[in-house]
């Protein structure tokens, strides 16, 4: 990812921030020109709730270029609260503890490190809900 | 020429508080007996029972911005009346590039907001919490937030990597009126002492062995407590907490003794024994465990220490709005409860020990 290109997208990586669409009414991400829905154009800004459930998820054990430090590492379709479904990774959670319909939360992470010398990104991802973790302890 | 003699403590033309406050500890733990089995093969008389670990994923920029979300969480307030984020860390991602303008952005603080990073080894976050208190009481700004937050490193095999450890806490600064704890008075007193230092570009920190105990924790801890408990007229037995910066279990122990403080008036904000020592993040993360279980009324006294070296305290009284906002976020005892072991192989991967090229 060019330093620009993590510039421009850095409010919807650092907190999910989103679309709600003036005339459907539906919450959309990573933000775009045209709703998907309705085919309406300019959106108004919308931070989703970063709360949503596991719909499906994999383990990545042959990352792309950038990840190998991280491998092997959980990879989700998250279906968000407010409708929209986002591929992120899992964090603080071993690959197979993973369950489909976990409830999860998003958080702010490293993403990866462009090299010694380059940026470092940041990105939502997503880890087990804490606070019902704490509620049933 | 007529003596002016000004006050020590550092009182701010207003009244301020802390308005919201949120604690960050990863979830990985490296147990002390772990670093023994490799390097020492003894485990007696280890100073802590196990540290907390920074994940793969974590550093102190992401860790900064689950601490300041949490404390946002518990203020209910529009993040875009925030005027200063000021990160106090030994361990920014960066040598250059602030971690507090990627703090600001991901909580929509930005732009009309100061940004800096704070340095002053373990005492950084407390310094920042110091000048928030000014920004705030001067009425420059109505909100400030100041973070205390690390992913300390200690080299492989000395006495620091048992405890170096990773977490921290975010203090949003306000108007009394609206505090969850007001804060009476702060003082600092500052030496020029190397007890522990690094050097530019180099990885781990080099220490004074034994110089760290009497000259610079032991004599900046007490000093700065001390003049506040004078200068306030107050009593070790006025409070029902202290919280002491705390490298590990004994040093804070033995300060709280020698200034005539009880075991159960430290225990609630010793948290080094399950987490380590998170260097900035220390003292702060203390307090927040301490606000989480306070009552209305409490006095608390919290005294940093930061190698190189120096103490800042401060003195606190909490309010009736802690009982509402205390609920508002996972508290302290919920991320140290959330627990995974790790042995020292994972440990040196996630923490770059190992040589890739």
């Amino acid at each position: 990812m060019s330093v620009a290109r993590t510039w421009r997208t850095r409010k919807q990586r650092y907190a999910l921030v989103g679309e709600r669409c003036d005339y459907c009414q539906n919450a959309i991400f990573p933000p775009r020109d045209v709703c998907p829905h309705c085919a309406e154009p300019a959106q108004k800004e919308f931070a989703l709730s970063g709360r949503g459930t596991v719909y499906s998820y994999t383990t990545v054990f042959d990352p792309p270029t950038g990840f190998d430090a991280f491998a092997p590492y959980p990879v989700a379709l998250v279906k968000l609260d407010e409708g929209p479904m986002v591929t992120a990774q899992l964090t603080d959670i071993m690959p197979d503890q993973v369950k489909i319909g976990m409830p999860v939360e998003m958080v702010t992470r490293k993403l990866n490190e462009q090299g010694d010398e380059g940026i470092i990104v940041y990105s939502y991802k997503f880890r087990p809900q804490l606070q019902r973790q704490a509620l049933a302890a | 020429m007529t003596e002016v003699k000004d006050s020590v403590l550092l009182r701010p033309n207003r009244p301020v508080g802390i308005v919201g406050y949120g604690a960050y500890v990863p979830i990985y733990r490296l147990p002390a007996r772990e670093v023994a089995r490799i390097w020492s093969g003894r485990d007696a008389e280890l100073p802590i029972k196990e540290k907390a670990v920074a994940g793969l994923d974590e550093d102190t920029a992401s860790m900064s911005i689950e601490a300041a979300r949490n404390a946002l969480a518990r203020a209910q307030i529009d993040p875009k009346r925030i005027r200063a984020v000021w990160v106090g860390s030994e361990s920014h991602p960066y040598a250059v590039k602030p971690t507090s303008t990627i703090v600001a952005e991901a909580l929509d603080i930005v732009p009309l907001t100061q940004a800096a990073d704070w340095e002053f080894a373990c005492k950084a976050g407390t310094e920042a919490m110091q000048a928030a208190i000014a920004f705030v009481g001067s009425g420059m700004a109505t909100y400030a937030l100041s973070i205390g937050m690390d992913t300390a490193q200690g080299r492989p095999g000395d006495a620091l990597e048992y405890t170096a450890a990773a977490g921290g806490a975010a203090i949003l600064i306000g108007p009394a009126e609206e505090s969850l704890a007001t804060i009476e008075a702060s003082v600092s007193y500052v030496t020029d002492t190397p007890d522990f230092w690094r050097r530019a570009h180099v990885h781990y920190p080099s220490h004074g062995q034994r110089f760290t105990g009497e000259p610079a924790y032991f004599h900046h801890v007490t000093h700065a407590a001390q003049i506040m408990l004078e200068e306030l007229g107050r009593k070790p037995a006025d409070y029902r907490y202290v919280v002491l910066h705390q490298p590990n279990v004994k040093f804070p122990q033995r300060a709280a003794k020698l200034l005539g403080f009880k075991p159960e008036q430290v225990q609630a904000g010793l948290l080094v024994g399950r987490i380590g020592n998170t260097y900035a993040g220390s003292s702060l993360v203390g307090m927040t465990a301490v606000l989480d279980e306070a009552r209305p009324g409490d006095q608390v006294l919290v005294v940093s220490f930061g190698s190189g070296a120096g103490s800042d305290a401060f003195s606190l009284e909490v309010t009736e709005r802690i009982e509402a906002a205390r609920g508002r976020a996972p508290q302290t005892l919920d991320y140290i409860a959330r627990r995974v072991e790790i042995d020292y192989a994972t440990y040196a991967r996630m923490r770059g020990k190992l040589l890739m090229k």
